[in-house]
């Protein structure tokens, strides 16, 4: 059976399963954790730092830490709220993020959450790397420009066979998603559109599609990003 | 005390944002009552005549004559602000940045498809016509910028909040809807 234990979560009192990752405990108590390199069914890898909460007064990632007894966790205050203004800005300003001309604009999760932290113009210098869009897939289009490796499709896209389909290459500040050749050349129409799906912004796009919904109604026009696990409590 | 005074221009952007001004509708006979316009495309003002209170600039900077105009913007008005995501991070005329200036100079006029009878291969060079910059800037990286209000164009309602607020004094509302970036 499981156990319960108990923890509070900006002062309110919650029940979690024991073992649970605070982000998952905080959902099913209806308090919004925000998350990005995080996806339901993956196994965490903590790299995005977006989910930076304090647990006892230190600072943790919400998404690899699991809960236990008598936990105190704060998600909001002044502190937290800047830190992860930095990283959704430091995001922005590493790639070339062009949203007017983005097909994933206003279903992308990143600039959900600058949507969400009311982000007018990053406090960084934009860096505009020099980065290559990969149309060699005859189902997909890896825009590196766009890519913030999460690792999401990495770590959550196998074919039928268990074998991933995309792969780090390269190092350091040049590192990049690539897509198996092989394995990537016979990729199903279903797995294109999951790859897609996975990824939080557009780095990944099934070819011959986009803006196929139109603005005013995709999935962060007039919703922020949260606001359905909000919504339960 | 007179009105407050507005100018606004349209560096490497187009235009879009400020059609989406005009977007106001029937709000621009209030903002009339409101603000006096000098130097801006909607009167045809070429030159200040005044200094003025707020400086509304679209688009980015890609060449010096962008430069130049905000830095007169910079001088003549109190306050500046960034209106779309051109000015902002330079837009979509920045997605050159990553091209080196001599590629896109010569695709434009001497590689590209739609180029005709430039058999001496010329790139533009007249003195009189202004030297395009090696990538495209965001405003805030020339010259100081008080406020960005993001969006392609920014929704109507967020240019009319924002001037109502800096002009009223008031704090400005920013509902979800309007704060948006395409």
């Amino acid at each position: 059976m499981n156990q319960i234990v108990n923890i509070t979560i900006d002062g309110i009192e919650c029940m979690a399963q024991k073992g649970q990752y605070i982000v998952d405990a905080a959902k099913d108590n209806g308090i919004y954790i925000p998350t990005l390199c995080n996806y339901p069914g993956v196994k965490p890898r903590g790299s995005c730092r977006i989910c930076t909460v304090k647990v006892n007064g230190r600072l943790m990632t919400a998404c690899t830490t699991p809960v236990s007894e008598n936990m105190e966790i704060i998600n909001e205050d002044p502190e937290l709220a800047d830190l992860r203004k930095a990283i959704i800005e430091l995001f922005f300003i590493e790639g070339n993020h062009f949203c007017p001309a983005c097909e994933k604009s206003g279903n992308c999760e990143l600039q959900a959450l600058a949507y969400r932290y009311k982000i007018m113009v990053p406090r960084f210098p934009y860096a505009f790397p020099q980065r290559e869009l990969d149309a060699s897939n005859p189902k997909l289009v890896k825009d590196q420009n766009r890519c913030i490796l999460c690792k999401r499709c990495i770590r959550g896209i196998h074919d039928e066979k268990g074998r991933t389909i995309f792969a780090y290459r390269r190092r350091g500040t040049h590192v990049e998603i690539g897509v198996d050749p092989k394995i990537g050349k016979d990729l199903s129409d279903d797995l294109a559109q999951k790859s897609m799906d996975i990824c939080p912004v557009g780095a990944l796009l099934v070819r011959e599609k986009g803006f196929d919904v139109p603005i005013g109604e995709r999935k962060y026009d007039k919703q922020s990003i949260g606001s359905d696990i909000e919504e339960k409590r | 005390m007179g009105k407050p005074v507005v100018a606004t221009t349209s560096l490497a952007g187009c235009f879009g944002c400020h059609m989406s001004l005009l977007d106001i509708d029937e709000r621009i006979l209030e903002l009339i009552d409101l603000v006096e316009f000098n130097k801006s495309p909607i009167n045809d003002i070429k030159k200040f005549t005044k200094k003025c209170d707020i400086g509304l600039i679209e688009g980015g900077c890609c060449n010096s004559e962008n430069v130049h105009v905000l830095k007169d913007f910079r001088e003549q008005c109190k306050i500046l602000i960034s209106v779309g995501e051109c000015a902002i991070m330079g837009g979509l005329p920045a997605m050159r940045n990553g091209i080196p200036i001599k590629e896109c100079l010569e695709e434009a006029y001497i590689n590209g498809p739609t180029v005709l009878n430039n058999t001496e291969k010329i790139i533009p060079n007249d003195p009189e016509i202004p030297i395009m910059l090696n990538k495209v800037y965001p405003c805030h990286e020339i010259v100081k910028m008080d406020y960005h209000l993001p969006g392609c164009p920014p929704r109507a309602d967020l240019i009319w909040e924002a001037l109502v607020a800096l002009i009223t004094g008031n704090e400005m509302k920013l509902p979800y809807e309007v704060v948006k970036f395409d």
